[in-house]
């Protein structure tokens, strides 16, 4: 069948955007579906042939994103964000309310295709949360009137583009600066002093300051830009990871939407270093309202020199979008994924720096890392390793999240302690703090004396804070949740593993958990840090492992007496039999039994 | 003076929604039964017809659990066996059986005995007798804890010796990857 003309233009203008190449499926996937549309057969198979790929991978690509949709959706699409944060702040609630108000179910289409209901990973607004996105747009600080008014304009079919814009604002809230958040940076500054040097030279600056990655795995970004230097290669490549898709991180949406001339400047001197000329910048889907900003960053520097071929370092950044995807945050599945596949991490090695963006030496780092590097030549070496520990040099972003009254962006040297940023947030009576998101570490009062630091406690910036009502085996289980929601499937360890972690903290949750399940999650969280293939598998496992050493009563108040129990009511299994009989004598029921 | 006999090991076996195909498959041990009734002795098991299991050391099951009967019997060897082993793909994962757990108990019911043809003048069989069925086929482990499993449809007969042999040797049952090899 045909495409319908508007379809077809849609397709077409892609197509000129992003050329009739294979890696550029996924892009050509995210224009050609709008906002509230969705990816029909006859869609996948045009652009199937538009770019020669086979129609299985267009559809493999096209089902693996949670953003995109090969099934209609209703013409306003809400998704919830479902972060711990968003619940605490009493998210559950409003989606009821917006459902209600709406005749919708979550997870279906309601009022003949006027509205779908669901929900998605965090969205990356926990300061200020309930968030939601509607057709792709971010709506943060929810409340009973924000969710009246949605539903009003909904019901009125009131398109989105004509929503009152106090409702789409975002507000950007920075506690405290340091040395990058004070930084003030005139466009080209911190060019003009690395043209100064040679690209090795640099790079020696870079290793003198002890810059290390900031998205948490903390490796020194002088030894990567090295060795993608190195790499034999005919073009090099960098990649700028904002993605940020760890729940409970927000500090690079404050980088990208205020201090986006930082990270190019910092992309820039990346690709001057290693003699690369394009960068990639890529942007997660659910900060989209951060794209028209970022395109006149990039246009202002192009009209003033500082970027594209013919600038003083000729390089230049393209912009990709994501499509909603956690593991797309790993830079090896970031990379398949701006090749135009499924986000399932590479094996490594070899590594980005010999073999990354299409086969080519490529640097990946994080959008602060980037800022950094930047700050490095404006600041110079010295004063940057000035700030921080032994082995941790510099500032470090924190997103404030939870419960505190002064949530936001905090930048505090390396070694502050955990003590110290909950004073800083006004958050002295927290029983727990999740340090590093999910993948990260929970830690509990007695170690709030430890430090933020790439020694004792690293982050990529979240830094959650639960407060003494707060029942913490809740926020194991929302993130057992989130792992096997974003597990990518490639790998059985992880695929399977995730969904039995969640399935036996509902167990427990359900008041049918026994020691039998405590040893059972000890054993799958073995099963996944050892099998699995990346990083997510690896990580998926701390949530749990964290609290069942530091919050066991939070567990055991759930358990039941037995020594195993089944995880549903036997008896109730047989209802259905008995209702057909009509039987009810003893033999048609199931005691407790032994 | 020789060594005294060690104990017999006492072993119970049985089979609920399975075909016994399991069952069918540790007697291909063959030869290997010999030595084994050296060593074991059989308390509840078809091979012996004895109807209830008494304290046992290792309990073998075949097939999941499809009806209040299959608890009943599920219960008593676990109470019973110190080590519970679950047989075969259908133990472990409710198997072939398990392929109704996505139709509606009822609405099965509801065709096979009151709106198809064949049997639609017999109405619903509710004679105390027999035992209720459940709304879902289970594996064994949803509903009480195993020990052991031997994946398979059916297991080998080299997989079950495996397993049986360890267990008398003292050894923590370990089959490797021929023995859990399908294709």
């Amino acid at each position: 069948m045909p495409l319908n003309t508007k379809t077809d233009a849609r397709l077409q203008s892609a197509l000129r955007q992003w050329g009739a190449h294979d890696h550029r499926l996924l892009q050509v996937l995210r224009a050609v579906q709008t906002p509230a549309g969705y990816l029909s057969a006859e869609v996948l198979a045009a652009v199937a042939d538009s770019l020669s790929v086979p129609l299985a991978q267009v559809r493999g690509v096209a089902s693996f994103y949670s953003f995109l949709s090969t099934e209609p959706v209703g013409d306003f699409r809400v998704q919830f964000s479902d972060s711990i944060t968003d619940r605490m702040d009493g998210s559950a609630a409003l989606l009821d309310k917006l459902c209600r108000l709406l005749w919708a179910e979550p997870g279906h289409v309601a009022g003949d295709g006027l509205v779908s209901v669901a929900t998605t990973s965090c969205t990356g607004l926990c300061d200020q949360g309930p968030a939601m996105l509607v057709n792709g747009r971010a709506i943060g600080r929810l409340n009973h009137a924000r969710i009246e008014r949605i539903s009003e304009l909904i019901l009125a079919r009131i398109p989105v583009d004509r929503w009152p814009a106090e409702l789409f604002e975002i507000v950007d809230i920075v506690r405290r600066r340091d040395l990058l958040l004070k930084c003030e940076l005139e466009p080209g500054a911190a060019l003009t002093v690395a043209r100064r040097l040679s690209p090795a030279e640099l790079i020696g600056v870079i290793a003198r300051a002890g810059l290390r990655g900031r998205g948490g795995a903390g490796f020194p970004s002088a030894s990567k830009w090295a060795a993608c230097a190195a790499a034999p290669g005919p073009e090099r490549y960098i990649v700028c990871n904002a993605d940020e898709g760890e729940p409970g991180t927000f500090k690079d949406r404050l980088l990208l939407s205020q201090h986006a001339d930082l990270i190019v400047e910092g992309m820039t001197l990346a690709g001057y270093a290693v003699g690369a000329s394009h960068g990639l910048l890529y942007l997660r889907a659910e900060y989209l309202f951060l794209r028209d900003g970022l395109e006149q960053t990039l246009a202002r520097r192009r009209q003033a020199g500082l970027l594209g071929a013919t600038a003083a370092i000729p390089f230049d950044v393209e912009l990709h979008v994501g499509a909603g995807s956690y593991v797309c945050g790993e830079e090896t599945a970031l990379l398949e994924s701006l090749e135009g596949r499924r986000g399932i991490p590479r094996n490594r090695p070899p590594y980005p720096v010999t073999h990354g963006y299409r086969d080519r030496p490529t640097v990946v780092d994080n959008v602060e890392t980037f800022c950094a590097a930047a700050l490095v030549l404006l600041a110079g070496a010295e004063a940057f390793r000035k700030r921080g520990t032994a082995q941790s040099q510099g500032t470090k972003l924190l997103s404030v999240a939870g419960d505190s009254p002064a949530r936001g962006i905090y930048e505090f040297p390396f070694g502050v302690t955990v003590r110290q940023v909950l004073q800083a947030a006004g958050a002295e009576d927290a029983i727990a703090v999740q340090v590093g998101g999910p993948s990260g570490t929970c830690i509990s009062v007695d170690e709030f004396d430890r430090q933020i630091s790439f020694e004792d406690l690293p982050t990529g910036g979240a830094f959650t804070i639960f407060g003494p009502t707060r029942d913490i085996f809740e926020v194991a289980r929302s993130y057992a949740h989130f792992f096997a929601h974003e597990s990518c499937g490639f790998c059985t360890p992880c695929r399977v593993g995730t969904s039995l972690l969640a399935r036996v903290v509902d167990k427990i949750h359900a008041g049918y958990g026994t020691r039998h399940e405590l040893a059972e999650l000890e054993q799958l969280i073995a099963v996944l840090g050892k099998g699995s293939h990346c990083g997510l598998g690896h990580s998926a496992g701390n949530p749990i492992r964290d609290t069942l050493l530091r919050f066991m009563p939070a567990y055991e108040r759930r358990l039941a007496s037995a020594d195993f129990a089944p995880a549903f009511n036997l008896d109730a299994a047989l209802a259905p039999a008995r209702r057909m009989t009509g039987r009810d004598d003893p033999a048609a029921h199931l005691g407790e039994g032994s | 003076m020789s060594e005294p006999n060690p104990p017999r090991v006492r072993l119970a076996t049985t089979s609920l929604a399975g075909c016994f195909g399991c069952h069918m498959s540790f007697l291909d041990i063959d030869e290997k039964l010999f030595p084994l009734l050296e060593r074991v002795e059989f308390d509840r098991s078809p091979l012996t017809d004895i109807k209830n299991c008494g304290p046992c050391d290792v309990g073998l099951i075949e097939g999941g659990v499809c009806n209040a009967e299959n608890v009943h019997v599920l219960r008593e060897f676990r109470a019973n066996c110190k080590v519970l082993i679950a047989l075969g793909a259908c133990a472990i994962t409710g198997g072939l059986p398990a392929q109704r757990n996505h139709l509606d108990l009822g609405l099965c019911l509801q065709e096979v005995y009151l709106t198809e043809p064949s049997l639609a003048r017999g109405g619903i069989p509710n004679d105390p007798e027999l035992p209720l069925p459940l709304d879902k086929v289970y594996p064994l482990h949803e509903i009480v804890h195993i020990d052991y499993f031997i994946p398979g449809c059916p297991p080998s007969a080299e997989a079950i010796w495996k397993v049986l042999s360890d267990l008398l040797a003292g050894h923590t049952p370990y089959l490797a990857e021929p023995l859990i090899r399908y294709d």
